[in-house]
């Protein structure tokens, strides 16, 4: 026994010999190759980020509880999967990206307080999340307080920029101008009949809408219309449109309501085939709820559809549907969300630090792009948002879209002279 | 208003009316249940609502199984569904008395926040069960579109199914209220709990099946209500106000106030939605609700009642 004690003693100490031995040229190998993508912490970190060695911590702030899970569910879904892409090509500086999740639970001071947590106990380098423009507008002076870096997903009504925000959706005249130029042109349109639920977003954009509609289309605004959130009795308000016969019906309805507000024109006769409808605010999510043989030959105006026909977004619904299940649906917002972990991917790379200063200053020249994206291509503009292109949908029965127009690539422009 | 033929206005005049109605019978619908529970019981039950949803689930359940196996049956389902949406939700009623409320009868006020508490665990319960997406069930075809008398009238035929759902709800419920035994028992543990048990009618059955009997008619709604709005985990909340509404402006334990109630409510918000916008309508609606109830606080029909 003493004996073969002593042996094995002996033998793991003859293995670490060896093993030392082999490690050697490994060693030397390995930094001479890896030095360029592993950065010393130090060099990366100078503002006390959560970065080790060999991770970075960032954070992801949606609503997984209340009335919002609904749409913000796709958001994070998309985030992680573009994270866990990140990382198995090796992660960011040599680093794989470690996430904290927080709850936002569709509560807009709980979303401050999260972020709060996530930027000074966490010490995340960026966050990805929010959804509503109240949530946004909640956590804003949070981020410019603590110096955070914010991707914020949802195409949203403009009219703000901040420093430490990266918008990766449209703001209102990317997706509005383009759809209303087409609807004009394709469907020869010239009354309108605005409606939209009420808050911010459905009434800035109805604004900037009416402008276009009166200054430089030549149309004429035959009615506007706001339900308070959550309504679901539309009865009046369709016979209101039937009296003033409009070309188009320009529709902003969110949340229940919407499903309420298109099932009920259908139940009132009013289809695709007598009316022209065109919605800024139906992406594939909202369909599940409201049902594709409710929405049928309807338009949305939108950036990104799942059924686009390009190679990118191929691999990304694969992907997409691999990692949450073949039933998922990608709605706008959710390729939206997709795209921020990337663009931070270009950014943190080309500054070589994860310096939330310097990953803004990379952003802001202006030129980081992203072919790989699955709306096809995009650009990063000096004022945090994105060029991308305007797209409309006609709605099959099936909840998918067919792709009708394609816009030219439009530069953002949060604050549209003459339309605010 | 030159440029419309009298028939068109007819039409729009005769569709705003059906518009009005419509809104009726779904407030009254809704009311229902919180106006057995809350007016015969005085149980403030903040999870009517979740109750509601409970019985469009169910419908979206049934509607997915028929559609996976049974699919010849599609055109049915509906009328089934909203059968088995009574019981399920019934049920549940059932056991949320036995389990909660019944410790809470003598403390009315404490019913407000356990209900609370039980409609947010049954909305996490949808999420966990459903996903936090909304959900549609397919819909039988008969449901869809709309009906044509003339060429320029179109009636829902949602808002018709609904209609006659209510009226025979409603009939339903006068049947058990004053016509059964059952009913007669109900109100007498209403009016004096303490004299029911002595002449030997075993109140906390009584209590028990009423409370489920709102619940399951709740279900119904619930079931009903998704032919023409959406089913999410939040769905209830979206009705529990309008709910409340109708029923405290009916005044509570009236049931011909709740009637009276939905009607008014219904006829004044959707006339005025059809002459200003939606907000300002309900802005207005509950103004002038308000008015009312601070002349008359106890709601249009008053249960006479010594206190």
């Amino acid at each position: 026994m003493k004996y073969s004690g002593f042996s094995k003693r002996h033998n793991i100490l003859r293995r670490q010999i060896l093993k030392g031995f082999m490690a050697l040229p490994a060693a030397i190998f390995l930094s001479t190759s890896c030095f360029a993508a592993t950065p010393p912490t130090s060099e990366v970190n100078t503002t006390g980020l959560a970065i080790t060695d060999d991770t970075v911590t960032v954070g992801i702030l949606h609503s997984l509880t209340g009335t919002m899970a609904i749409s913000e569910t796709g958001a994070q879904e998309a985030e992680k999967l573009a994270i866990k892409q990140i990382n198995d090509m090796g992660g960011i500086l040599g680093r794989k990206i470690e996430v904290i999740q927080e709850d936002g639970a569709s509560d807009w001071p709980t979303f401050a307080e999260k972020s709060r947590k996530l930027l000074v106990q966490d010490k995340v380098a960026a966050v990805f999340g929010a959804w509503t423009s109240a949530s946004r507008k909640a956590v804003l002076p949070v981020f410019e307080k603590e110096n955070g870096l914010l991707y914020y997903p949802t195409f949203y009504e403009g009219l703000e920029q901040s420093k430490n925000v990266i918008y990766t959706g449209q703001e209102a005249t990317q997706q509005i101008l383009d759809g209303l130029n087409w609807v004009a042109k394709e469907k020869k349109a010239k009354t309108f009949y605005l409606i939209g639920s009420d808050y911010i977003w459905p009434r800035t954009s109805m604004k900037i809408a009416r402008k276009h509609i009166e200054k430089v289309l030549g149309g004429k605004v035959v009615g506007e219309e706001y339900k308070p959130l959550g309504d679901t009795q539309f009865g009046s308000v369709i016979n209101k449109i039937r009296l003033k016969k409009p070309d188009v019906i320009y529709a902003a309805v969110v949340g229940g309501s919407n499903v309420a507000w298109f099932k009920q024109l259908k139940a009132a006769g009013i289809t695709s085939k007598k009316q022209t409808l065109l919605t800024i605010s139906v992406t594939e999510d909202e369909v599940l709820g409201i049902g594709g043989e409710n929405l049928e030959g309807f338009y949305s105006i939108m950036k990104y559809f799942q059924s686009q026909d390009n190679e990118n977004n191929k691999k990304f619904v694969a992907a997409f549907k691999e990692m949450w299940g073949d039933d998922s649906v990608i709605g706008d917002v959710t390729q939206a969300a997709y795209l921020g972990p990337w663009l931070w991917k270009v950014a943190v790379e080309r500054a070589g630090s994860f310096d939330v200063d310097k990953v803004v200053a990379e952003s802001e020249k202006g030129d980081i792009e992203l072919t790989t994206a699955p709306e096809g291509y995009v650009k990063l503009h000096k004022n945090h948002h994105l060029w991308s292109k305007a797209r409309v949908g006609q709605w099959k029965k099936d909840g998918q879209a067919e792709v009708v127009y394609t816009s030219e690539l439009i530069e953002p422009d949060p604050f549209p002279a003459g339309y605010q | 208003m030159g440029d419309y033929t009298s028939s068109e206005l007819v039409s729009i005049f005769a569709m705003q009316g059906f518009a009005g109605i419509s809104l009726f019978s779904v407030l009254l619908l809704m009311a229902l249940g919180l106006a057995i529970i809350f007016g015969q019981m005085g149980v403030i039950n903040m999870a009517h609502g979740e109750f509601m949803a409970v019985g469009a689930y169910t419908t979206y359940f049934m509607s997915s199984l028929t559609e996976t196996y049974f699919p010849s049956f599609m055109p049915y389902y509906f009328i089934f569904a909203i059968v088995v949406a009574f019981f399920v939700a019934g049920v549940l009623g059932y056991l949320a008395e036995f389990a909660l409320i019944r410790h809470l009868y003598k403390r009315p006020l404490d019913t407000l926040l356990a209900t609370w508490g039980l409609s947010l665990i049954m909305q996490q319960s949808f999420r966990t069960l459903f996903g936090a997406r909304e959900v549609s069930p397919t819909l039988p075809e008969w449901l869809l579109g709309s009906y044509q008398p003339t060429e320029t009238i179109d009636i829902p035929l949602n808002g018709m199914f609904v209609l006659a759902l209510t009226a025979i709800v409603t009939l339903g419920v006068f049947y058990l209220l004053y016509k059964s035994s059952w009913g007669l028992r109900v109100r007498a543990t209403t009016q004096n709990r303490v004299m029911s048990g002595a002449v030997g009618i075993n109140t906390k059955k009584v209590d028990r099946y009423t409370f489920a009997l709102g619940c399951g008619i709740a279900g119904i709604a619930g079931a009903a209500f998704t032919t023409i709005a959406s089913t999410g985990p939040t769905t209830g909340t979206l009705y529990i106000v309008d709910t409340f509404m109708v029923v405290v402006f009916g005044g509570a334990a009236s049931l011909i106030g709740t009637i009276v109630s939905a009607f008014s409510i219904a006829q004044a918000q959707s006339i005025l939605e059809f002459f200003i916008s939606g907000s300002m309508a309900k802005v207005y609606t509950l103004f002038a609700l308000v008015l009312i109830l601070m002349f008359k606080p106890e709601g249009l029909f008053a249960s006479k009642v010594r206190r």
